[in-house]
């Protein structure tokens, strides 16, 4: 028998039974939805924290002001001035911290630069050199920031390719003078383009010496946060024991509850991320067995009604020559069908769903969010939503093909 | 050799222990290219008959012989075909598919045939035309009066050229002059050598018939050819 036949005719069936079809596949398709919507904003969770560290290696710690936030609603608790000078003048001591390579303050702002008639708003970094080797940046062509630079406050930077390209094109723009809130900037450095590393744009970048940035930029005596490279990879956690505690017995505190700083390292975000998934993984699990239950009952129930309903027409299939294999796949494809439909609505609604959702926090309490639709666990929840389809729908599809064809044309 | 050769055919149902005795001893022959027609008083076996020779329900003693081939020698595949390709059927209350165009519902028993799919209009509309509804193609059955859905039927009857047609009652929810038209087409069918095996209860559509077996209490009262 043609499967494409078959198709038509089981669409026919569910069409003529269009609202019964459709509240039926309802809970399939919030069961879905909710696989989808959930591993969805997971996913968004995991890129947030991934993105904050992904690219500068296993020995990079990040050290931020505010204790680590607890929630979306944290955010508020934090201390953003608990990192100035003294600080990192204490973390980049021997005697402090052992294991430490070098280090660097970050002062961020945003900030529109001028040349000539051209104007670029980029994100400004106020570093030290130091910020070139963690992140690995290469120059095109002059130099870095030099330690000189920091102490003079000089007035001296070196910009990203896209910086370069809009402010100068084809022109040579290595010493040349653009103007950032008003103070005048010696062009030092070009970059190589490279994109993005730990969610910083590299290409858009403006680095400047962080004393500067400070004084004369952002007018502010605390940092953004500290950037530190510990002399290798496995000696990271005795070098975040060590900056913990350095900074504790400078800021009086002896209840790490009340700290007002926090580390991040790549270790602690993919054991984050680990810990997220593992939770989405349970999560999902029961959601989809509650949808596999709910979605598959129904279907169940609907499919006998209609192998009552349409006695007669398997009757009269079978007294025109259908085998009982027909009857079995028609009705068992039908019930697929109606499952399936359920979870493509299932995936737009989710994807829908965690799209808003997306654009939502991004607006809101995590500027990072980033939305991306979760492939594996839409192919899963169609791939569930055809097997409910299937198993629920075996039981009515065998009753059908059971019925004997005289009692089914009998049958009033 | 005829075509159909039953031998003291006895049919019991039981329902929830309750016997019910159909058939009880029925003996015939039928040729091919024979229209025998077959009455009897409401209760006395006609369907039961129709349905066992129909390869539709099983007797519970007796033998049948289709095609020189014994009911209990045929597989269950080997069923499945008699019915899609040998056997036509055409019950009283039509069993159309609704929702479904004339066209549709012709074509449905080449869908469990092997018979390849490019050639499947051709021969649903060959067999329209045969019972005069070409003009009705892409109508759906809901849409056609009786007498133009029995002779639907009669086209998907049709339609695999069986070795015999089964009509139970072909005409009995039709008005006369519906019922005159559908027993013209089986009728011009029988001359081009169909054989058809009517049940009615209609003197006038009896007299079609060029035999007729007449049933009593599931038992043959009398067999008369004309
Ligand atoms: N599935 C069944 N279960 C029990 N008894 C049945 C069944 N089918 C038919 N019978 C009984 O068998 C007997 C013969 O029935 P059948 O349908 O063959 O009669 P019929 O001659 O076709 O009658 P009618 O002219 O009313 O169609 C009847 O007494 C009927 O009640
Ligand atoms: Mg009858």
């Amino acid at each position: 028998m043609r499967l494409n036949y078959i198709l038509k005719t089981s669409m026919t069936a569910l069409w003529a039974n269009k609202t019964r079809s459709t509240l039926t596949i309802l809970g399939i398709v919030i069961g879905v939805a909710a696989i989808i919507l959930v591993t969805g904003l997971g996913q968004g969770a995991q890129n947030l924290i991934l993105d904050q560290i992904h690219g500068l290696g296993g020995q990079t710690i990040i050290i931020e002001p505010g204790r680590q936030p607890q929630g979306p609603s944290d955010f508020s608790e934090a201390f953003t001035d608990s990192l100035r000078e003294k600080e990192y003048q204490a973390i980049t001591k021997k005697s402090n911290i052992p294991g430490i390579k070098q280090a660097t303050p970050l002062v961020v702002l945003s900030a529109t630069a001028i040349y000539n008639n051209e104007t670029k708003r980029s994100q400004i970094v106020g570093a030290s050199e130091t910020l070139f080797n963690i992140f690995d940046i290469e120059l095109a062509d002059g130099n870095v920031i030099t330690n000189e630079d920091i102490k003079q406050m000089a007035f001296t930077t070196v910009i990203g390719d896209k910086v370069r390209e809009k402010l100068f094109g084809q022109s040579d723009a290595l010493g040349q003078k653009i103007k950032i809130k008003n103070r005048t900037f010696k062009v030092v450095g070009i970059v190589n383009p490279m994109g993005n590393v730990a969610s910083l744009d590299i290409d858009n970048l403006i680095v400047v010496p962080y004393t500067t940035a400070q004084h004369y930029l952002s007018g502010t005596n605390y940092y953004n946060m500290i950037m530190v490279q510990a002399e290798s990879e496995d000696i990271v956690p005795q070098v975040n024991e060590d900056i913990k505690r350095t900074l504790r017995e400078m800021h009086n505190i002896t209840d790490s509850a009340k700290d007002d700083f926090h580390l991040v390292t790549q270790a602690d975000a993919i054991q984050m991320v680990s810990m997220i998934t593992n939770i989405l993984n349970v999560l999902l699990g029961s959601i989809a067995a509650i949808s596999l239950v709910v979605g598959g009952v129904g279907i169940m129930n609907i499919m006998l009604v209609s192998v009552t309903e349409r006695t007669r027409e398997i009757g009269l299939r079978k007294a025109l020559g259908a085998s009982n294999a027909n009857i079995l796949t028609q009705f068992l494809l039908e019930a697929i069908l109606l499952t399936s439909i359920g979870g493509l609505f299932g995936v737009a609604f989710g994807a829908g769903g965690s799209f808003l959702t997306s654009i939502i926090l991004s607006k809101t309490v995590a500027a990072g969010w980033s939305f991306t639709f979760p492939v594996q666990s839409a192919i899963l929840g169609l791939t569930v939503s055809a097997l409910i389809g299937l198993i629920f729908g075996l039981y009515p599809a065998r009753q059908a093909a059971q019925k004997s064809p005289i009692e089914a044309l009998r049958y009033e | 050799m005829p075509l159909i050769q039953v031998k003291n055919l006895i049919k019991i149902y039981q329902d929830d222990g309750i016997k019910t005795q159909a058939l009880s001893g029925v003996s015939f022959n039928i040729d091919q290219g024979e229209f025998v027609g077959v009455m009897g008083a409401s209760g006395s076996g006609k369907s039961t008959l129709l349905h066992v020779l129909g390869f539709l329900d099983k007797p519970t003693s007796g033998k049948y012989y289709f095609a020189n081939k014994e009911m209990g020698d045929y597989s269950e595949d080997e069923i499945n075909f008699l019915r899609n390709q040998e056997i036509g059927f055409i019950f009283q209350a039509f069993n159309l598919l609704a929702r479904t165009t004339v066209l549709e519902n012709v074509k449905l028993p080449l869908l469990y045939s092997s018979i390849k799919k490019s050639l499947w209009d051709a021969m649903a509309k060959q067999a329209i035309n045969q019972v005069g509804l070409e003009h009705r193609l892409n109508h759906e059955s809901s849409q056609l009066s009786g007498g133009e859905k029995q002779r639907v039927a009669i086209a998907r009857a049709l339609i695999s050229n069986p070795k015999v047609i089964f009509a139970d009652e072909p005409t009995g929810n039709l008005d006369s002059k519906s019922g005159t038209q559908i027993m013209e087409i089986l009728k011009t069918l029988n001359q081009n050598g169909q054989t058809i095996i009517l049940i009615t209860h209609n003197d006038d559509a009896a007299k079609y018939a060029k035999r007729i077996i007449r049933l009593k209490d599931g038992k043959i009262e009398s067999d008369k050819r004309r």
